[in-house]
């Protein structure tokens, strides 16, 4: 599209949505690596939470927070082998209102 | 934890596994449902549309207590370019009828009411547990799952996979293949409030009357992909979903998407002043009839959208998913009423009775349209809806021009776009796909 995109922070949209967050268990993980592959570059922008982000060294990392549980990430990075995806343990994680 | 044995273990209490517990438990199976959800419907997302028909079959008196939020009189296509919609709308009175077709509603808030009817009719429903692992004997027999509250193993002549469309239980146990990026669509959703009357002056409605706008265009960016404004009685749903692999290969943000959408000057006036409560994203499976995995094996089916069971074309699915969970019900309860055991030669009952369904028969139907669609998505997506909006313009557009230059104008802009070779192909091959 031609026109500009228009300023839009995800953060304000997650703002929204209730969780219950199971501190210090994170249901994805990211494989260690010192150059992101293809399929990690792409999580960056096709997260529709923006759960992933490049930390200084470059290396893409993981913070589950605002998850909405969609397994998008788990389609383009678990048959590769860049990350390795469950869902959280019962009860935890997203809890929508509506759907 | 739970150390009985069941007839039958229901994974997941959405559409697809509500049917088929409430089906086998009606039958008088002994039934254990589980669900990773605080509740039914907690984890799941849809537009909403509810397909009366198939929920009559499962529970005919659904209208009586059933969440419903508006029953539909009308339905909208838009194909958009960046600054205009070309419509075709239907309206009928008489879809104002007795029992309705056709209704919006709450996912979670549906699916709550559904899980009751579950409980009620004799299953145990446990949520707030993760099943884990499908337990698998030496022979490679289903024969139970194991869930994250501990406790072991539980048992079961025969599991039914209800799992939803990621399908993590299926895949880790090597019954099918984890969807490709090319199968699935990723849709970003927002719930968005407005007072009752606003939405009925803004849509042109009284009473529990109800539209829904399907939009395709411009809003996807070239990929293969589709926009949906739906109206509930106290909000608007508003989404946008396009491929996965159209995600991965543009490197677009979903939610730059959804936001390019609600600014469009066909759509910011239908939602202006609304109070956004939630942002939700799901995956759609895309795949079609060509996408359905093995739906059965000794101990299990899959049903619903973890069998890719979705019709993309009519944006149906959650109706495939209760009716494949019902008939997968009808399936095992033959079996059992046989005293037969469930193997995988006994439950393909459940693919026969689904091949004689309308769900296999209209997958078949559009079996090539998934193909076509993706790799033209350009032109489909793009290029038409742009020179569509560009004829029309020129045809409504008043400026002294004699017509006969006009309709040469309009017939230039589409053959050098996309040749005269090109637009009879794509004409062809839509109508072949369609067919
Ligand atoms: C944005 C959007 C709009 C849509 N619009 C429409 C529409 O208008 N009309 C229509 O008919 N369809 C529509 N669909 C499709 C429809 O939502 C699905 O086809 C339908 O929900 C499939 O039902 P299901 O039961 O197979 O899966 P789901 O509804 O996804 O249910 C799966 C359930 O299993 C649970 N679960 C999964 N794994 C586990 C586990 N390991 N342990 C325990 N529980 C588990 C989940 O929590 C969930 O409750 C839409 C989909 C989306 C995303
Ligand atoms: S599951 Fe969806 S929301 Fe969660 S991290 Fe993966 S892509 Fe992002």
């Amino acid at each position: 599209m031609a026109t500009a995109d228009p300023a839009v922070r995800v953060e304000d949209k997650l703002f929204q949505n209730r969780y219950l967050v199971d501190a210090g268990r994170c249901h994805i993980k990211v494989r260690p690596h010192t150059t992101p592959t293809p399929a990690l570059k792409a999580l960056l922008t096709a997260c529709p939470a923006r759960c992933y982000e490049l930390n200084a060294n470059g290396q893409v990392e993981i913070a589950a927070d605002g998850c909405v549980e969609c397994g998008t990430c788990r389609i383009i990075g678990e048959p590769s082998g860049d990350i390795e995806w469950n869902y959280p343990r019962g009860g935890y994680g997203v809890l929508f209102k509506f759907g | 934890m739970i150390d009985e044995k069941f007839d039958a273990i229901v994974v997941g209490a959405g559409m697809a596994g509500n049917g088929a517990a409430y089906t086998l438990a009606k039958r008088g199976l002994k039934v254990l449902q589980l669900e990773r959800g605080e509740y039914s419907g907690s984890k799941n997302v849809q537009g909403a549309i509810l397909y009366s028909d198939m929920l009559e079959k499962i529970i005919p008196d659904f209208r009586e207590d059933a969440p419903l939020e508006r029953h539909l009189v009308e339905q909208r296509f838009w194909m958009m370019d960046d600054r205009s919609h070309v419509g075709l709308h239907y309206r009928s009175e008489d879809f104002n009828e007795e029992a309705p077709n056709r209704y919006t509603i709450i996912r979670a808030q549906f699916d709550k009411w559904f899980s009751g009817k579950v409980r009620e009719a004799g299953a145990l429903v446990v949520c707030e547990t993760t099943v884990t692992e499908l337990v698998q004997d030496a022979y490679g027999k289903v024969i139970g799952v194991k869930t994250d509250r501990g406790g072991g193993q539980i048992h079961a002549d025969v599991v039914v996979l209800a799992e939803g469309v990621s399908g993590l239980l299926g895949t880790r146990a090597g019954l099918r293949k984890i969807p490709k990026p090319t199968d699935v669509a990723l849709a970003v959703k927002e719930m968005h409030f407005l007072p009752q009357e606003t939405i009925e002056d803004r849509f042109l409605l009284k009473g529990d009357e109800g539209v829904v706008i399907e939009a395709a265009g411009t809003i996807s960016e070239g990929m293969t992909g589709m926009g949906f404004i739906y109206t509930n009685k106290e909000c608007i749903s508003l989404g946008i979903g396009c491929l996965v692999s159209d995600f991965q290969k543009t490197g677009r943000s979903p939610y730059q998407l959804l936001e390019t959408f609600k600014q469009h000057p066909s759509v910011a006036p239908l939602i202006a002043g609304s109070e956004v409560k939630e942002y939700a994203a799901h995956l759609i499976p895309e795949g079609g009839y060509k996408a359905i995995p093995q739906l059965f094996g000794d101990g299990w089916v899959v049903v619903g959208d973890a069998a890719q069971l979705n019709n993309a074309i009519h944006r149906e699915g959650s109706n495939l998913a209760m009716t494949s969970g019902r008939i997968a019900a009808e399936a095992i309860f033959q079996v059992k009423s046989r005293k037969e055991p469930m193997t995988a030669q006994n439950l393909s009952l459940y693919k026969t009775l689904l091949e004689q369904s309308f769900i296999i028969k209209d997958l078949k139907k559009y079996k090539d349209m998934p193909q076509l669609l993706h790799i033209q998505s350009q032109n489909f997506f793009l290029t038409y809806p742009q020179l569509v909006s560009k004829a029309m313009q020129n045809f409504v557009r008043v400026d002294g021009t004699p017509k006969i230059e006009k309709e040469k104008m309009t017939l230039k802009s589409f053959t050098s776009a996309r040749s005269w070779a090109g637009l009879f192909g794509d004409a062809f091959r839509l109508a072949r796909a369609w067919r």
